[in-house]
Parts: structure tokens; C-alpha cells; sequence
């Protein structure tokens, strides 16, 4: 993708939590970029660091350090209020939980414009309604639904509210921290369709955060595998997924469940030993080993990668 | 058939009072288990598998009624039965395991008494016995280090390990049935293919029947014999598990494998609209309004089980004499060509 613009930039990222005199590496040393108008899926593991890679892009925790480059600017070196606010507007979340992320004393309609008021983007209450009704019908939901609570609704629509809130300031991108997980198999299809559908209309661009692998490879365009705070593969949603490199992403496919009998009776699983990499102390970073498909290895791992890259080529 | 039922349940209804009416959560349910098959019962929230599950161990909530039917357990209604002769069967003859293993255990045993103690309740074993038996339970369902771990709190063990150990106080008395309630939705999927793998291997050397319940479809072509798909509180189709996966027959089983996606898939199906409110069951298929293959007669009257084999039966007036033809979803067509290819090289496997 020579021609794409790249709308994110992830450089050396790391966040640390302090634990007492424990330092957790929730995320250690991660790079990537988001192109404009793609989905980008990151995949690990609970504990991985994922979901704190898509909270601290956002500025939601102050990185440890590292860069996080928004349409060519550092968000972290964003000092005014008005910076910080555009930036805002520009990139919005979409929460795991439909019902821990919806205040439930606020009615829809003030979930739904509270961006709306912050931003100042409505003038009067009129055109606010208005607006409000108009996100509502997009997500698939009906504009008299504004003046309900959120304990008025199934898991599928509080995610629709959750979405139609996250669009209301009209942003870039959006990172969606597993938006489907607390949702059934028929509703999760549902608002996969719907994120889908959005993003082609208004040309978003999404980091889809999730462990569902199959969902993840459905929706995404590129994807990045995450375990131990460390992001160990990057590339292409199809070769990730039919042409892992690395012994983890191989692993963590392996243990997917297939809805179909005969494949599950032929499965062999393959097993990840962390320890390995973990314990030889080599410095690992990022390389190209197909186009755009990246593993982290050291330098004297690339040739072993270059034949499996080229194992499936046969 | 030669097989033997280790449970029968017959015509079960049950009831829950709230504040907004009667929940009608399990209406008219009659399902078996053979002895040492899995039967997974797949659904959505709210479909009524956990319930269902729960009456057989007769671990209701306080304002569900039981309005009617029975469970056949070795000659027993088990509904019939006092409190004091259930506790006798719970966690000896049928036990479970639940979701979470975050809040299944307590907090202030150490995980060995845990373990222990169905033996000593049910068996009469002394502590020492039952202590030596934990332990090597604990080895059987693989945690490491298990003579220095069994002196541990359960905060100390991580997800994995936990349902490890529930699954080791499940199955520490050799049950006859083992209810698994979604007993990995909360590990990640190494973890449950590791639990999975475990469960398999267990079944075999405790000869257990195990009700598998789930929603994901994945696990369910893994792990089981038999497939019960579960909707509003009523079963819609049941099959051997490649006649649920490569010949669906009801609409609800097609749009759930429909809405998973599959390796070669680029569009999602979903399944419009959401389930009926059970304060107000609907009169006939309860899948009619959500379903674009209906009739006027899913409506209006409920359709009964029509016999597609000798074990797969199917809740859809689609299977009546006369009903008209219609055109499944791509993805069903291209699982019922495999079938018929399957059954031409006799690559299915025999059900139990």
C-alpha cells in the first residue's frame, strides 16, 4: 500500500504501571501505523496489552514514553485546550462493555450529545434533537428511543448507542475496544455489519480490538499480533491468518474453534513456549519478511522466517 | 436404539415471578442424555440452557416454579425429590461446573480441602484419604507443582488453573453426569483449547455423560456427540453433531451458523431483530419473527418435531409434507453438498 496515507502513527510505545515496587510493562516497545480508511485488528491474548495500546493511543493513560503520531502531529505534546479537544473530535472509542459504559442516569439523547455540547456543534436544543434522532436511525435505532435510559435496552442496542455516541462528533478513527464480546453470535454479526457499513460511508478508520480471532480476520485489513505487552507479527489480514510466522500467531490460531466437525476432529494444536524468546536476552525488533508482513525477531532469526515465509509458497 | 438414557427429561416448564409478570423461561422441554455421550445445547442469552441445566440440579433462583414435568434420573424424579436426597446427588452422581471460575470457588478454603471435601461428604473418606485423592486429581487435571499448590488460596492460581480446579472438584467423585455450564467463555482461547482438551480426556477415564452448554459453535463441533439448538425456551432442532453442522433443517440453526464467520467468508449474515419477549411467548415457531423463510402457519400454530433421521429431529414446518421449497443461505447449500459427499465416502463418523 505505497499510495495509502497514514492517519496513526504508534512509535517505540510503552506504557509501565507502577505496582508497588513492581513494574508491570503493559505495553513494551510497540510500533505500528493505521493507514486511512482501513481496519486495523490487534489480536492477543487477555494480559496482552492490547486493550492498553488502544487507551494509551487515545491519551486515555500518559505513555512511559514513545510516540503516538496523529495525522503527522505527537497527541502526547498536545498542550492546549483546543489542540487536545480537536483531537478529541478526531478520534473516538467504543467501549467493551455496553453496560458498565453507558451512565445509566443520563437519558440516550444525553449520552448520544454530550460530544455534541462539548464540541459546541449544535446551537440550539432543536437542532440538537435533530441530530440526536438522526444518530439513532443511523445505528439502526429508533429516534424515539432518545428520550429512554440505557437499562431499557438489550446488549445488541446499548452497543448501537455506544456507536451512534462514539459518531456523533463525526472523528476519523475509532478505536473499538472489543465492541463485540459481551454481545450473542446473532447480534455480534449485527453490529459487525453496521461498523462495517459506517466505515464504508463515511470512510472511517477502526482499531479493532479484539481475542476472537475469526471476527478479527473478517473485519480487519491488516492485523497485529500482541502477547506479553510485546507486538510480535504485523501484515495482511489473510497472510497473518493462512501464513503466520511467528510460533505464537501459529499457536493462537491453532486454538480457534471451527464450527465445522471435521476439521475440529483433525485439529492438532500447537503449543507456545514464551520462555524461549524470553530467556536468550537477543534484542528483537520488527522485520520485513514478505511485504508489509513483519515478525519481531533478532537479526540472526530473519533467515529462519524467510523460510517459512517461503514454505507456504510451495 | 441400543443406547442407554442416564437422564430423561420429560415435558419440563418452568416459571419465573417478577415484578413485570410470569417469565415463561422453559416451556414444554423433553430432551435425554445417552450414557457417556456429550449433548451440547447451544443458544443464545436468554434462550433458557442455564435454567434448563439448573432444574436437573436443582439449583433454581427463589422466584422460578417449577409448573410441570419431570427428570427421570435412575428410576427418580428428581423434581420429586427433598432437599436432603438432592444434596446426596449434587456433587456426587451429577455435578457442574459453572462460567466463571473467577467466583466459583471460595475465597478462604485452600484449594485442596476444596477438592476434598465431596469425597469426604458423599464417600465418607477420611481426610488423609481424601487429601492423598486431591491431590492426585489435581495432577490428573494438569497443574504443575501440585504437592506445594494444594496448600493454596484460589487467588493465587490464574484463570486457567482455576477451572482446572473446579473441573477436578466436578469430577473428583466420578459423577454419572457432569453439567458444564459455558464452562470456558471466560478463558482465552489457548487456555480453552487447553480445558477442552482436558475435559475430552477426563470423560473417557471417569466414563461421564456430560450436558455441554454454549454459544459458541466452534466449541460445540469440537466437543460434542449430540447437538440441542435452544431458543426462547424451547428446543428447535436436535442432531448427531455433523447433522446439525453439514444438514441444518431450521431456519434459527442456519441463521447461527450463518452469522459465524468462516474462513473463506467476506459477508456476514446476521440474524435481524432480537428474541421474543418470554413474558408473552409467541403462539407458534417462536423463531417465526426474526425468520425471512416463514409462513403464515409458523405464526399461527407451533410446529412438532419432524423426524429427518432416526436421531436428528427438527422443529420447522419447512419439514411438513407439501411445504414449499426454499433457498437456504449459501453457506447451509455448500455444508449440505459436503454432507451428501461425506455420506457417499462414508466419512462420517458412526453416533454413539
Amino acid at each position: 500500500m505505497p499510495e495509502k496515507k497514514k492517519i496513526l502513527e504508534v512509535k517505540h510505545l510503552k506504557q509501565y504501571f507502577k505496582n508497588g515496587r513492581n513494574v508491570t510493562k503493559a505495553v513494551d516497545d510497540v510500533s505500528f501505523d493505521i493507514y486511512e480508511g482501513e481496519t486495523f485488528g490487534l489480536v492477543g491474548e487477555s494480559g496482552s496489552g492490547k486493550t492498553t495500546t488502544g487507551r494509551s493511543i487515545l491519551q486515555l493513560y500518559k505513555p512511559t514514553s514513545g510516540e503516538v503520531l496523529f495525522e503527522g502531529k505527537d497527541v502526547a505534546g498536545l498542550k492546549s485546550r483546543t489542540d487536545k479537544l480537536a483531537f478529541t473530535r478526531d478520534a473516538q472509542m467504543i467501549f467493551q462493555d455496553p453496560y458498565a459504559s453507558l451512565n445509566p442516569r443520563m437519558t440516550v439523547e444525553d449520552i448520544i450529545a454530550e460530544g455534541l455540547d462539548i464540541h459546541h456543534l449544535v446551537k440550539d436544543k432543536a437542532e440538537r434533537t435533530e441530530r440526536v434522532e438522526k444518530l439513532l436511525e443511523t445505528v439502526g435505532l429508533n429516534a424515539s428511543h432518545a428520550s429512554r435510559f440505557p437499562h431499557e435496552f438489550s446488549g445488541g442496542q446499548r452497543q448501537r448507542i455506544g456507536i451512534a455516541r462514539a459518531l456523533a462528533v463525526e472523528p476519523k478513527f475509532i478505536v473499538a475496544d472489543e465492541p463485540i464480546s459481551a454481545l450473542d453470535v446473532s447480534i455480534q454479526a449485527q453490529v459487525v455489519n453496521l461498523m462495517i457499513e459506517l466505515q464504508k460511508k463515511r470512510g472511517l478508520t477502526y482499531l479493532f480490538i479484539a481475542h476472537d480471532l475469526s471476527m478479527v480476520k473478517f473485519i480487519s485489513d491488516r492485523i497485529g499480533v500482541m502477547h506479553y505487552g510485546k507486538l510480535l507479527e504485523v501484515g495482511p489480514a489473510d497472510d497473518v491468518y493462512d501464513r503466520p510466522l511467528h510460533d505464537y500467531t501459529k499457536s493462537l490460531i491453532s486454538a480457534v474453534p471451527i464450527p465445522d466437525p471435521e476439521i475440529e476432529r483433525t485439529r492438532k494444536r500447537i503449543p507456545y513456549d514464551a520462555q524461549k524468546e524470553e530467556m536468550d536476552g537477543k534484542p528483537r525488533s520488527m522485520h520485513e519478511i514478505r511485504p508489509g508482513h513483519f515478525v519481531r525477531c533478532s537479526d540472526d532469526e530473519v533467515k529462519h522466517y524467510e523460510e517459512v515465509a517461503a514454505s507456504y509458497e510451495n | 436404539m441400543p443406547e442407554e438414557r442416564i437422564l430423561d427429561v420429560k415435558n419440563l416448564k418452568i416459571d419465573f415471578h417478577t415484578y413485570a409478570g410470569e417469565v415463561k423461561a422453559i416451556r414444554n422441554v423433553s430432551f435425554h442424555l445417552n450414557k457417556g455421550e456429550t449433548l451440547a445445547i447451544v443458544g443464545e442469552s436468554g434462550s433458557g440452557k442455564s435454567v434448563t441445566t439448573r432444574s436437573i440440579i436443582g439449583l433454581l433462583a427463589r422466584n422460578a416454579q417449577i409448573e410441570g414435568g419431570e427428570i427421570n434420573f435412575h428410576g427418580k424424579n428428581l423434581l420429586e425429590l427433598p432437599e436432603k436426597e438432592m444434596q446426596k446427588i449434587r456433587g456426587n452422581e451429577i455435578s457442574m461446573i459453572f462460567q466463571d471460575p473467577m467466583t466459583s470457588l471460595d475465597p478462604t478454603m485452600k484449594i485442596g480441602q476444596q477438592i476434598a471435601e465431596p469425597l469426604i461428604k458423599h464417600k465418607g473418606a477420611s481426610k488423609k484419604e481424601a487429601w492423598a485423592k486431591a491431590l492426585e486429581m489435581m495432577k490428573a487435571v494438569g497443574i504443575p507443582n501440585a504437592e506445594e499448590r494444594i496448600n493454596q488460596y484460589p487467588h493465587q492460581f490464574s484463570g486457567g488453573m482455576r477451572q482446572r480446579i473446579v473441573i477436578a472438584i466436578a469430577l473428583i467423585c466420578e459423577p454419572e453426569i457432569l453439567l458444564a455450564d459455558e464452562p470456558t467463555t471466560a478463558l482465552d482461547v489457548t487456555v480453552q483449547a487447553e480445558i477442552l482438551d482436558l475435559m475430552k480426556d477426563l470423560q473417557k477415564r471417569v466414563k461421564t455423560s456430560i450436558i455441554f452448554i454454549t454459544h459458541d459453535l466452534g466449541v460445540v463441533a469440537g466437543m460434542a456427540d449430540r447437538v440441542a439448538v435452544m431458543y426462547a425456551g424451547e428446543f428447535l432442532e436436535f442432531g448427531g453433531v455433523d447433522e446439525i453442522f453439514y444438514d441444518p433443517q431450521h431456519p434459527y440453526t442456519w441463521g447461527l451458523i450463518n452469522s459465524m464467520p468462516t474462513l473463506n467468508s467476506d459477508i456476514l449474515e446476521s440474524i435481524p431483530g432480537t428474541p421474543p419477549n418470554l413474558l408473552d411467548p409467541p403462539k407458534g415457531d417462536p423463531f417465526a419473527p426474526r425468520n425471512k423463510y416463514a409462513m403464515r402457519i409458523d405464526v399461527e400454530r407451533k410446529p412438532p418435531f419432524f423426524k429427518v433421521t432416526d436421531t436428528h429431529y427438527a422443529a420447522t414446518w419447512l419439514l411438513a409434507p407439501g411445504a414449499p421449497k426454499v433457498d437456504p443461505p449459501a453457506e447451509i447449500v455448500r455444508r449440505w453438498k459436503k454432507y451428501d459427499l461425506m455420506k457417499q465416502e462414508d466419512k462420517l463418523p458412526k453416533i454413539k
